[in-house]
This record gives C-alpha cells, sequence and structure tokens, in this order.
C-alpha cells in the first residue's frame, strides 16, 4: 500500500473500527441468529439450528404479512404527502416577503421536536374524552365522540396524521435547497415570453426540480419505514395489530418476548426491503459523490 | 410564483407548525379539570404544579442529566472521529475511500431494528447494558454516517492552498489537520456537532432497549414511559414535554441557518 494509503487508512481507522462492530457484524450477527431457534424464556431449549425454518413460518405469520401491509401503506401515504406538503411550504419560503425568516424558523419546530414527545402532543389531540381532535370534528356533542387509537380504522391514520405533522418540514428544506439551485433568468425569460405563473412552475420549475423531489422521496421513504417511537407511545401496536409496523413487531418478537431467532429473520427481511430502497437512493445521491471522489 | 398572499401562506404554514405543539405546552400550565374541560379552555391559568410534579415526583432532572451526559459525549466523540475520517475522505485520491463513503451512505440507511438484537449481545457481553458508556458507544456508530457524511462535504469547500504550505513546511498531515483544516471548517464542526447532540438527544429506539434502569435513561425513555395507567397525567406529561424540547427550540431558532445548512448539504437523516 502506498504511503499515502496508509495514513489514509490511519485517519479512517477509528470510525472504521466502530462500523464494522456496531452495524456491519449485527447485522451478520443478525443473519446467523435467523437460521436458529433460540427463545429466551424457554432457555432449556438451548439454541438449536433450524436453517430456514424461521423464514417459512414467517411467511406464513399472519400477523406479520399483515405488519408488511401496515408498513407498505404507512411509507406510502406519508412520504407522498409529505412530499406534497413539503413542495407547497418550500416554495412558499424560496418566495421574497417581510416575515419570511420567522417562518423558515417555525417550519423548523416539528422537526427538532423529540419524537417522543410529539407522539405524546398527538395522543392527547386524538384522547377520546376530551381530546382537540374530537372537538373540532363535534363540538360539544360528546355522545359522538370517536376514540381514533383504540379504533382499527382509524389508529393508522391518527399514527400518519402525526409523522406528517413532525416530518413534513423536513421534506420542504430538502426541496427548498433544490428550489436555490433553479436561476431566476429563467423566470425573467419566460415572463417576457408571456408564460402564466402555472406555465413557469409546470415547465420550468418541476422539471428542474425532479431530482430534488426525489431525494425528498427517498429520505422519507427510508425514514418512514423505520417508524417506530409513534406507534410505541401512542398504540402500542394495536388495537388488534392495525398499527403493528415492522419495526415495532420485530421488537415485540426479539425484547419482549425474547424470540431471538425468529426476531432476527424479521430483522433480516426489515433489512432487504430496506437495501432495495437504498440501493435506488445510492445510485440517486452517489453518482454525484462518485464525480468528485477524491480532491476535485 | 408571484400571485400569493404572504400574510395567509404565514398563518397556514407558522399555524400548522406552531399550534399544536403551542396546545401541548399550554396544557402543562393547566389544572387537571382545565385540562379535561369541553369546550377546551385555551388560556392555562398558569399553574406550576405539573412542573413541580414532573422535577420532584417523577425524577425529571435526572432524566435531564443523563440525556445531557449522552448527548454531549457522544457529540464530542462523534464530531472528533469524523473529522479523522472525513480529512481523508475529503483529501486523499484513493479508490477505496469513496466505496467507504458509500458504505457509510448505506448503513445510515439501516433499520434499527436490521442490527438492534446484535447491538444488545455485544453491550451484554461487555457488561454495558445501563451504562452509559455503552448507549454512548451505540450513539457514537450510529452518528457517525452522518457527521462524516457532512464534514466531508465541509472539508471539501475549504481551500487547498494554505493546508498545502503548512505541508511544504513540514507539517504532518495530522498536524495540518488539527492547526489549519480545523479551525477554517469551524462552522462546519459546529453544524455536525448540533445535529448530532439532537438526534443523540432525541433518540428512543436503543435507549429503550439499552437503558432498563430509571438510574440512566434518558429524557425520551422516561417521556415515552410516563407512568400512569388508568388516568393520564397529562399536565406532567406536558411539562416534562416542554422541558425536553425548549433547550432544542432554542437551539433550532438560534443556529436555524446552520442547520438548514447541515440538513441540506449533508442530509443522509431525518
Amino acid at each position: 500500500m502506498s504511503r499515502d494509503g496508509r495514513s489514509a487508512l490511519l485517519f479512517v481507522l477509528p470510525s472504521l473500527v466502530l462500523v464494522i462492530i456496531f452495524s456491519l457484524y449485527p447485522v451478520i450477527e443478525s443473519f446467523r441468529l435467523s437460521l436458529y431457534r433460540l427463545i429466551l424464556t424457554l432457555p432449556w431449549l438451548g439454541q438449536k439450528f433450524v436453517g430456514w425454518e424461521n423464514y417459512g413460518d414467517l411467511f406464513t405469520d399472519p400477523v406479520a404479512l399483515r405488519s408488511l401491509v401496515t408498513t407498505v401503506v404507512f411509507v406510502a401515504v406519508t412520504a407522498s404527502f409529505e412530499v406534497a406538503l413539503g413542495l407547497g411550504m418550500a416554495l412558499v419560503l424560496n418566495a421574497a416577503f417581510r416575515g419570511r425568516g420567522l417562518l423558515r424558523a417555525l417550519v423548523l419546530i416539528p422537526w427538532a421536536v423529540p419524537t417522543v414527545v410529539s407522539s405524546q402532543m398527538w395522543r392527547f389531540i386524538f384522547n377520546d374524552r376530551y381530546g382537540l381532535f374530537n372537538y373540532f370534528l363535534f363540538g360539544e356533542q360528546t355522545y359522538r365522540y370517536l376514540a381514533p387509537l383504540a379504533d382499527p380504522e382509524l389508529a393508522l391514520m391518527s399514527i400518519m396524521v402525526a409523522d406528517i405533522w413532525k416530518t413534513s418540514s423536513f421534506a420542504a428544506l430538502i426541496i427548498l435547497a433544490g428550489l436555490q439551485t433553479i436561476p431566476g433568468e429563467l423566470y425573467e425569460a419566460a415572463g417576457v415570453d408571456g408564460a402564466s405563473t402555472w406555465q413557469m412552475f409546470r415547465h420550468i420549475t418541476l422539471p428542474l426540480l425532479r431530482p430534488a423531489l426525489l431525494l425528498a422521496l427517498l429520505f422519507r421513504t427510508i425514514d418512514a419505514f423505520r417508524v417506530f417511537d409513534l406507534v410505541f407511545v401512542m398504540t402500542q401496536g394495536g388495537p388488534a395489530d392495525a398499527t403493528n409496523v415492522l419495526q415495532f413487531y420485530g421488537y415485540k418478537k426479539s425484547f419482549a418476548e425474547g424470540m431471538i431467532g425468529y426476531g432476527s429473520t424479521i430483522s433480516v427481511v426489515v433489512f432487504l426491503l430496506a437495501v432495495i430502497f437504498s440501493v435506488f437512493y445510492i445510485r440517486l445521491l452517489g453518482a454525484r459523490v462518485l464525480e468528485r471522489t477524491g480532491r476535485a | 410564483m408571484k400571485k400569493f398572499s404572504p400574510v395567509l401562506a404565514t398563518v397556514v404554514i407558522g399555524g400548522f407548525s406552531l399550534l399544536p405543539f403551542l396546545w401541548f405546552i399550554l396544557t402543562s400550565w393547566k389544572t387537571a379539570n382545565e385540562i379535561t374541560a369541553i369546550p377546551p379552555q385555551i388560556i392555562p391559568s398558569f399553574h406550576w404544579d405539573a412542573y413541580r410534579a414532573a422535577l420532584q415526583e417523577h425524577g425529571l432532572l435526572k432524566y435531564m442529566w443523563n440525556s445531557a451526559i449522552v448527548a454531549g459525549a457522544t457529540m464530542l466523540i462523534s464530531v472528533a472521529i469524523a473529522s479523522l475520517a472525513a480529512y481523508a475522505l475529503a483529501r486523499f485520491k484513493q479508490r477505496w475511500l469513496g466505496v467507504y463513503l458509500m458504505l457509510l451512505l448505506g448503513i445510515s440507511m439501516f433499520p434499527q431494528i436490521a442490527i438492534a438484537g446484535p447491538v444488545w449481545r455485544i453491550l451484554n457481553y461487555l457488561g454495558w447494558l445501563n451504562t452509559y458508556q455503552g448507549i454512548i458507544a451505540a450513539y457514537i456508530s450510529l452518528s457517525l454516517p452522518f457527521a462524516i457524511w457532512v464534514l466531508t462535504t465541509f472539508f471539501k469547500e475549504l481551500p487547498y492552498e494554505i493546508e498545502e504550505a503548512a505541508l511544504i513546511d513540514g507539517c504532518t498531515q495530522l498536524q495540518a489537520l488539527l492547526k489549519v483544516v480545523l479551525p477554517l471548517a469551524a462552522p462546519g464542526l459546529f453544524t455536525a456537532a448540533i445535529l448530532v447532540f439532537i438526534h443523540a438527544w432525541n433518540e428512543f429506539f436503543f435507549a429503550l432497549i439499552i437503558l432498563t434502569y430509571p438510574a440512566v435513561q434518558t429524557l425520551p425513555v422516561g417521556i415515552a414511559l410516563f407512568p400512569g395507567e388508568y388516568t393520564m397525567p397529562w399536565g406532567e406529561i406536558a411539562a416534562a414535554s416542554a422541558i425536553a424540547t425548549i433547550p432544542l427550540i432554542f437551539l433550532t431558532l438560534l443556529f436555524q441557518r446552520r442547520i438548514v445548512q447541515g440538513l441540506s448539504a449533508g442530509a443522509v437523516k431525518g
């Protein structure tokens, strides 16, 4: 190895060691454990090699399949709403007006609030006896009040609302960064040619904003895929597994029920699903990085 | 886009962002009767009982102390380790460094559950469950990909000439990093540090599985597991939430520009 190569390795080494111990090895270990039957509450069974049996069980486990569907619905709905709202917010935040600085600061508040806090906040708002949600819908007709978090039809929607409130501003920031790279001359030229606002948006803003929109969509997809805090605080996966998303199901199996082998199988499948998203993402963002590898 | 009403837009977007949280914070100053009132009582009577109860009966100070130590140590160590790596990634021309950056990008997207079990087993093996060093070690590794990514972006933007002069004058690369690059990159370091701190302060999943003793638990765990099965002590939960969040709101409003810059420059993570 060249002298430069050796010094580069020395600089990178501390981070590399930590990443190997706490990120790469755990993924491999999860895969190994997924081939075993290991149940902490039944220690006398020991650790028995069962091959792909856990995977067979997983694909016929109705709770797991439901959990997959729930997760996909959650990801699809929240990510698309967040990007749409984020686009709206970014367009406003990019316009020049008095008070823009204040507004840019205000939209960061949901982002800064810990997810656990926003979960408790929405749980309070969705309360079945005195929640603001019910008051807005039914006023003082308390006999009509709903219990959104205890209703299988409404629980997932409630959690999606909480997620959209918390993370739309993050999507807005990504999209705003994209908007700021569009040269103003394009709009001036279009204005000279008599283009309407809508035509400018449709033929200048949207096409040039495509990479930023895609990036925001991917960030939100990957992040929504690992939703946990909201579910833990607001519903504990209930009622009747209506909000039992994959990360929560895996947590429950591994840590609440001590089913290490089966829990690891869920981990591996979640990991593989995340890898599929990540490949898209790395191809999108990675191309840009590779262009400027080293000292450009 | 020209035809829009700034006032209306500000009210709608600002209201959406601020009002739900403001409503929850107002709850912390209400009495039990005011909290459950229909129609809702908007203006509280400004009782501080919920804060007193949260601090004295629920040990909120201890959770804050734990959070401050964990997030503070994570921030310092993570930024130090990330600076070393980012320097190499920004300055050396090795092919494998590009691969390493890709690897970090991939790792930042791991769902926590994919690594949680084995991380728990490693910490258990070391006897580090329910310790500061256990959760800090996990948090450092989790925040490294993001910190390295942000710092690499910042380091690449620095002019190479001053550093080159230092190297020609006989500085080692480590000295060049410490004496030339880091002072120049101070704003970038600061940005990375704030973002790592906020992330560690807010993290819940790993804190939940690694810290099971109340004596070492952080604020998010304390707030998520707030006792009260049948009647929720909403005033106290809101008071605890306010105390956990106000420092972050201050940080965010104060360093808004830097945070936005850091998130959009190296946005690897929400």
